[in-house]
Formats: structure tokens, C-alpha cells, sequence
């Protein structure tokens, strides 16, 4: 009975209901409508104009579903005026679902979640905070998090206050073509497997482009992630992080940082004018965070970096600080391009003190590639600036 | 508006409802549709086959009353469970009527009934709907996407509370009603259900199959919002309001914060614990609980919030919870004691 119910029930919905709704326009509660009864395999086309919406706009449970807009600067979903829910949209236990076509703005928590979802591409969407780039700003503007198989690819993410493009604890995938600027993070791929993040553009960013393994998570341990032939320029936003999240403790002037995950490769990149610490390789030591989970690593190991691009500008680390302002007593405004914070896994280590060949960091063929152990460890003392013992590849 | 409204669903009820078999399962356009009371449909008597229930720790829901039952198919049991729901029977519905005194001091003055959530199970598993009641208190029509009510009362205090309710959409049903994805009851639990006998009256009436060793005592049971023991009522509070999505299976795994009652370690529990993807969430606070300091613990500052974007739960509550709110506050304080 239920097929045949459901598509005559939703039809009259469609057409009566919009009326005798308070709360919602009608147009909101249609839309809402239309992703709760979609039939697996429907396009959900989203009208062209500016769309005033107070809920979040949530997918759950479908197959093959594809929500298309009118075009990036046609259908304007927004959400400054929300009264519930977090997100703007939300996507959740779903397979197959492309989102397309419009732009989404200005939602009181993150703009698109999607988790638990398997196939999954958001193509040509811009999502934005507007204004100017402020703490009150929702986290994530591209947020799949526990996703598989997910291309994002000609999206443009401004103004999140934790990460533009944001992946989270997800396997295999692509982040390609985007642009990413004005947030604390430009792209994060954090505990995700098998990432390749490449010819994208991440500019006045805090950060440029993330790479981070976190404790405490189901999704324990990221890593086979591949950072290439993207721009990464003048990252050297203030930090506008609410205190208290670990992207809160990137310098400002950050371009590419891998933190605490293994298996990363960092190459043919153009890494440009980022005031304090160009490409960093750091532990998760570096932000003094307590450790609780056992089953953590806190190392980066197997980290590849060449064939990057660095300009030979000399500029002022951000003494904003911690370890920009470190920075600035070690190296004043020569501060070294690539830095590893030098903190070592004993495990890691041969009879010689020199990392095992599986574990190694491999520096090699930079153009203005400068180098420093920072010994982190050893409160910056004896800093070393040899990269020798970096000197390998994989 | 509402009257029109009403009157133009029932036509299509009557419309679309002429060509199906009326079905015992599946949804109804509207409440009285199913049967499950007698008498006036606002009374909410429970027809033959329809159970009232009671939980240990309710669902914080903006200080809304709820009055609910179980309707089982004539000759059907639920099994017992004692981790998490019960197993229901293929035709099992719960049903859940949201509602105000409209002076809470004095309950005799009335009530308006704002929503009757059903839980349904099918073949394929559990299904939700929403009916919304009207202005009359005469019938509840079904709702796919949610609506905002206006409602006024009096609270316990003698205060009048204007609110804007949230009824929700299916989806965000889903958003608490979720293990593993898919679609779940959550308080028909053993240790929600397990007081004053409830579980042995049902067995004895044929309701419930319990185990042969089944003993009330042992089995798990939540604190009330009142038990002396605190540590057993903030966790009881923590598991019925907050683990639904906060377990290692449910919607908000990906935080790593899990607040299920009892088997949780002390970071998961948030302990100790910096905020993985809180955003501003987090309110500049350094950890989920900080012992002996709930002014710095990130809990409270979501239990506290009514912006959107950093309340918790994310659903269903718009205004403060005073009572959870001291509660969780004094048992962070009494960690800073041991």
C-alpha cells in the first residue's frame, strides 16, 4: 500500500500544506518535505533565488539521491535568521548523494555535515560565512565526518571559525579544485585515511591545509594522505578560533601543518608567504594538550616533503604566539621553511639515535626549502639546522 | 488559518484514504484513526491492548509533560533486554503525548496536548510519525516537517513561560532515535523501565517475557532526578539525556565524548577531555568536565546556552533545564572533593 500512499499523500502535501505552516516559510517546509519522502534515485532540485530557512535542512537513510541547485550564485540557501539546529545541511546514514549548484551562508553551526554516508560529492558549491571572519562563526563549512568514497571538488569554504573544508575521521578521498579562504583552517583532513588533497588554492587562512590525527576518536588513526600541487599563500589570519579547539593553537601564518599522523607526502606545492612556519611537522605534544587515550600516537613518522615551492620573502612570525613568538627570538625573520619540532619516538629510533628507515622524515628537493629540528623537547635548545639526516625518500 | 488547515487534511484524509485498505500498521492521517483511546481522544484513555508506562529519568523537553504508552498487537510480548530497548513485536507502537498545565501548580485547571509522537515497529524496523493536535484539542493530524506551536503556562515557580515549541520533522526524530544508523526506541529500557514493579506486572499480564532469573535488585535501573545518591542521578541524567546521541553507536560518536550510564571511562566521559569539533561550542573552555569546576567544564556551558549553535541537546530543548543544570553542576563540583 505504502508506494502508492506515499506518492499521492506527498503530492497533496506539496500542494496544500504550505499554506498552514507557522514557524517555517512554505517554501522551507517543502524543501524539508520533499529530502523526508524522497524515493531512492530522486534530484531534489532547489529553486533559484535567495532561500530564508530557521531549520536545518536534513537527508537521512536515502540511496542515491541528488540535491541540485539553480548554480553558485543562483539558489542562495540561508540561514542567518536560524532558530534550530545546528547545521544548515545535514546528511546522514545515506549512499550515493551529490549536492551541487547553489551557495549555503551564514548558518549558526556548521553548514554541510554529512555523516555515515558512502559515495558522496559536493560539487560547485560555495559555503560561507559573511562579514568578516569572526568567532562566532559556525566550525565547518564542508564538514563530512565518518563518510567513505568522497569527492569535493570545485567548492569554495570562507569563514569558518574552525575549518573550511573539514574531513573528519573518513576514508578515501578527494579534495580537489577548491578554494578556501578567511577561515582559522583552510582544508583539515583529520584521522582520514587515504586523502588526496591537490590543486586547490588555500589563502588568508590561519592555517593553509591540516593534516591531524586526534586521540579519543572511534576513527583511531589517519594517515596515506597525499597534500599536492596546491597554492598555499599568505595563511597569516589572525587566529579567530573559540579558545579551547586545537586549530585555536595554529600560528597565524601556518601553510601546511602534519600533526601526530603518519604516511603523509607533501610535494609540488607552492607554499607562499606564510609569516611563520611554512610547512611544520610537529607532535601532539606541541599543544601542551593532555593525553588520556592509550591507544594514541602522538608521532608524526613516514612524512615525505619535496618538490614544494617556498618564496625567499623574509617576514615576522606572528608573536601572537607561542611558537611564533619562539620563533622570533630563534630566528627573527629568517625563520627556516619546513621545522620539525623534533620530539621523538624512542620506539622510532635505531641504536644510533637515527629513525628507522619506515619511520623516517624525508626533506628533499625544496626550492627556498630552509630547514630546523626545533628540539622541542629540549625547550628550543640546540637547534639544529642540518637536514642530512632528512635526506631520504621512500 | 488552522481550522482550514484541518479541515482540508481531513478532506484529503477521506480523498486518499478511499482507494487504501485501512492497515494496522503504516501511517494514519490522524490520531484517532488507530484506536488507541476511547472516549474523548484528549482524555488519552488507553483502548484494550494499550499500556500506560512510566520512565526513572525523563527526557528534559523544554518542561513538557508526557503521558505514554505501548500499544502491542492482541496475543504479542516485548522481550526483555537489559542492555538496550526491548525487542518488540512486528505491529508494536509506542506512543508519546507531549503537553502543558496551563498552570503547573494547579494540573486540575487543564492541559493543552501539543504532539503525540508514535513509534511504530514494521518488518523493516521502527518508523516515526508526528501528529500535531489542534487548537480544539479535538484531533491530532500528521506532520512530516515539523512546525513551531506557540504555547503558554504557568511553571511550578507561578511564572508565566511564553514558548515557541518545537514539534520536530521525521528527521530530526532520527537524530536522537538512532543506534548504528538506524532508527531505534530509546527509553523502553530495561534500566528506564525497571521501578515499582513495572516490569513484573507486565510479565504477569502476559506483556513481557522476562528471564527465569530476573530480579528487580540486580537489574540495571536509572536513578530519579531525585535519588540521594548524586553520582547516580547526574549519571542517570547524563544517559537519558544526553547518550542517545553520546555512545560508542549512537549519532555523536565522532565527538569521543560518550555519556551512557555506567560503563564509560573517564576521558570518554569528558574528563579531562579537549573538545574535538565543538567549535564555538566550546565556549573557551578548556575540557568537557573539569572536576570541581563546572563553570569551566564545556558540559555546562552547552546544558546553559539557548543559542542554537551551542545548546545541547541539539533538539528539543530551548530553554534551560534549572534542576539538570544544579544537579550536573554539583557533581562536578563534589569531583574537585575526592
Amino acid at each position: 500500500m505504502c508506494n502508492m500512499f506515499k506518492k499521492k499523500f506527498l503530492a497533496w502535501l506539496i500542494i496544500l500544506l504550505p499554506g498552514c505552516v507557522f514557524g517555517q516559510s512554505a517554501l522551507e517546509k517543502q524543501i524539508q518535505t520533499q529530502l523526508i519522502m524522497a524515493e531512492d534515485g530522486a534530484v531534489i532540485t532547489l529553486p533559484e533565488g535567495n532561500i530564508e530557512l530557521s531549520n536545518t535542512l536534513w537527508l537521512d537513510g536515502k540511496n542515491h539521491i541528488v540535491i541540485q541547485g539553480a548554480g553558485m550564485n543562483k539558489t542562495i540557501l540561508t540561514f542567518k535568521h536560524q532558530l534550530q539546529g545546528a547545521e544548515g545541511l545535514k546528511v546522514t546514514n545515506a549512499k550515493g548523494i551529490v549536492l551541487q549548484d547553489f551557495t549555503i551562508e551564514d548558518s549558526k553551526g556548521d553548514l554541510i555535515k554529512t555523516q555515515g554516508v558512502d559515495s558522496l560529492v559536493f560539487r560547485n558549491i560555495t559555503a560561507r560565512w559573511t562579514g568578516k571572519p569572526k568567532s562566532s562563526n559556525g566550525a565547518y563549512a564542508l564538514y563530512p565526518v565518518q563518510c567513505k568514497n568522497v569527492v569535493i571538488e570545485y567548492c569554495t569554504a570562507i569563514g569558518a571559525s574552525d575549518a573550511g573544508i573539514y574531513v573528519g575521521q573518513s576514508d578515501s578521498v578527494w579534495v580537489s579544485h577548491c578554494t578556501a579562504r578567511n577561515n582559522v583552517a583552510g582544508i583539515e583532513i583529520e584521522n582520514t585515511t587515504n586523502a588526496w588533497v591537490f590543486e586547490n588554492q588555500s589563502y588568508d587562512n590561519t592555517g593553509g591545509i591540516l593534516v591531524f590525527d586526534l586521540p579519543d576518536l572511534p576513527k583511531k588513526q589517519g594517515g596515506h594522505v597525499k597534500v599536492y600541487k596546491n597554492q598555499i599563500i599568505r595563511n597569516n589570519h589572525k587566529n579567530f578560533a573559540p579558545k579551547g579547539n586545537i586549530v585555536g593553537k595554529v600560528p597565524p601564518g601556518t601553510g601546511v601543518m602534519i600533526l601526530a599522523t603518519r604516511d603523509v607526502e607533501v610535494y609540488e606545492n607552492r607554499i607562499w608567504e606564510n609569516r611563520t612556519a611554512s610547512t611544520a611537522i610537529v607532535s601532539y605534544f606541541i599543544s601542551e594538550n593532555p593525553i588520556n587515550d592509550k591507544s594514541y600516537n602522538p608521532y608524526p613518522a613516514h612524512i615525505e616533503v619535496h618538490h614544494n615551492i617556498y618564496s625567499d620573502t623574509k617576514m615576522t612570525p606572528s608573536r601572537k604566539n607561542k611558537l611564533g613568538l619562539v620563533f622570533w627570538l630563534k630566528f627573527g625573520r629568517k625563520v627556516p621553511k619546513i621545522l620539525f619540532d623534533g620530539i621523538e619516538n624512542p620506539d622510532y629510533l635505531d641504536a644510533n639515535g637515527m629513525r628507522k628507515p619506515a619511520y623516517q622524515i624525508c626533506i628533499y628537493d625544496n626550492l627556498n626549502g630552509s630547514f630546523a629540528n626545533l628540539k622541542a623537547d629540549k625547550k628550543f635548545k640546540g637547534i639544529s639546522r642540518d637536514p642530512i639526516p632528512y635526506q631520504c625518500t621512500f | 488559518m488552522v481550522k482550514i488547515c484541518t479541515g482540508l487534511l481531513l478532506l484529503l484524509a477521506l480523498l486518499s484514504f478511499s482507494t487504501i485498505e485501512k492497515a494496522p500498521t503504516g501511517p494514519l492521517l490522524r490520531l484517532s484513526d488507530y484506536g488507541f483511546f476511547q472516549g474523548k481522544l484528549a482524555d488519552l484513555t488507553p483502548a484494550k491492548g494499550v499500556v500506560p508506562y512510566t520512565v526513572n529519568m525523563p527526557l528534559f523537553s523544554d518542561y513538557a509533560e508526557k503521558q505514554r504508552f505501548i500499544y502491542l498487537p492482541e496475543g504479542t510480548k516485548m522481550q526483555y533486554d537489559p542492555k538496550g530497548a526491548f525487542d518488540f513485536p512486528v505491529g508494536a507502537v509506542l506512543i508519546k503525548n507531549f503537553f502543558y498545565y496551563h498552570d503547573k501548580r494547579n494540573p486540575e485547571l487543564g492541559r493543552k496536548i501539543l504532539e503525540t509522537r508514535l513509534l511504530m515497529r514494521e518488518k523493516q524496523g521502527w518508523k516515526a510519525l508526528e501528529y500535531l493536535w489542534d487548537e480544539e484539542q479535538a484531533e491530532a493530524v500528521m506532520e512530516i516537517a515539523g512546525a513551531t506551536l506557540p504555547v503558554q503556562w504557568t511553571d511550578d515557580r507561578g511564572k508565566n513561560i511564553d514558548l515557541a515549541y518545537v514539534a520536530p520533522n521525521l528527521n530530526q526524530c532520527k537524530g536522537c532515535h538512532s543506534y548504528d544508523g538506524s532508527f531505534a526506541p530509546i527509553g523502553v529500557s530495561a534500566r528506564q523501565l525497571n521501578h515499582e514493579g513495572q516490569l513484573e506486572q507486565w510479565q504477569q499480564a502476559g506483556l513481557l517475557e522476562l528471564p527465569a532469573d530476573f530480579d528487580a535488585k540486580n537489574a540495571p535501573q536509572l536513578a530519579t532526578m531525585d535519588d540521594p545518591n548524586r553520582d547516580a542521578a547526574a549519571r542517570a541524567y547524563l544517559d537519558a539525556n544526553c547518550a542517545h546521541c553520546h555512545n560508542p553507536n549512537g549519532p555523536a560518536n565522532t565527538s569521543g565524548l560518550f555519556l551512557n550510564s555506567p560503563e564509560v571511562s573517564p576521558e570518554h566521559l569528558g574528563i579531562f577531555k579537549p573538545p574535538v569539533a565543538a567549535g564555538r561550542g566550546a565556549g573557551k573552555r578548556k575540557y568537557g568536565i573539569y572536576p570541581g569546576k563546572p563553570q569551566e567544564s564545556i558540559l555546562l556551558f552547552r546544558m546553559e546556552s539557548d543559542d542554537t549553535g551551542i545548546r545541547m541537546p541539539e533538539i528539543g530543548r530551548q530553554l534551560a533545564h534549572r534542576e539538570g543544570i544544579a544537579l550536573i553542576s554539583a557533581w562536578i563540583r563534589d569531583m574537585g572533593k575526592k
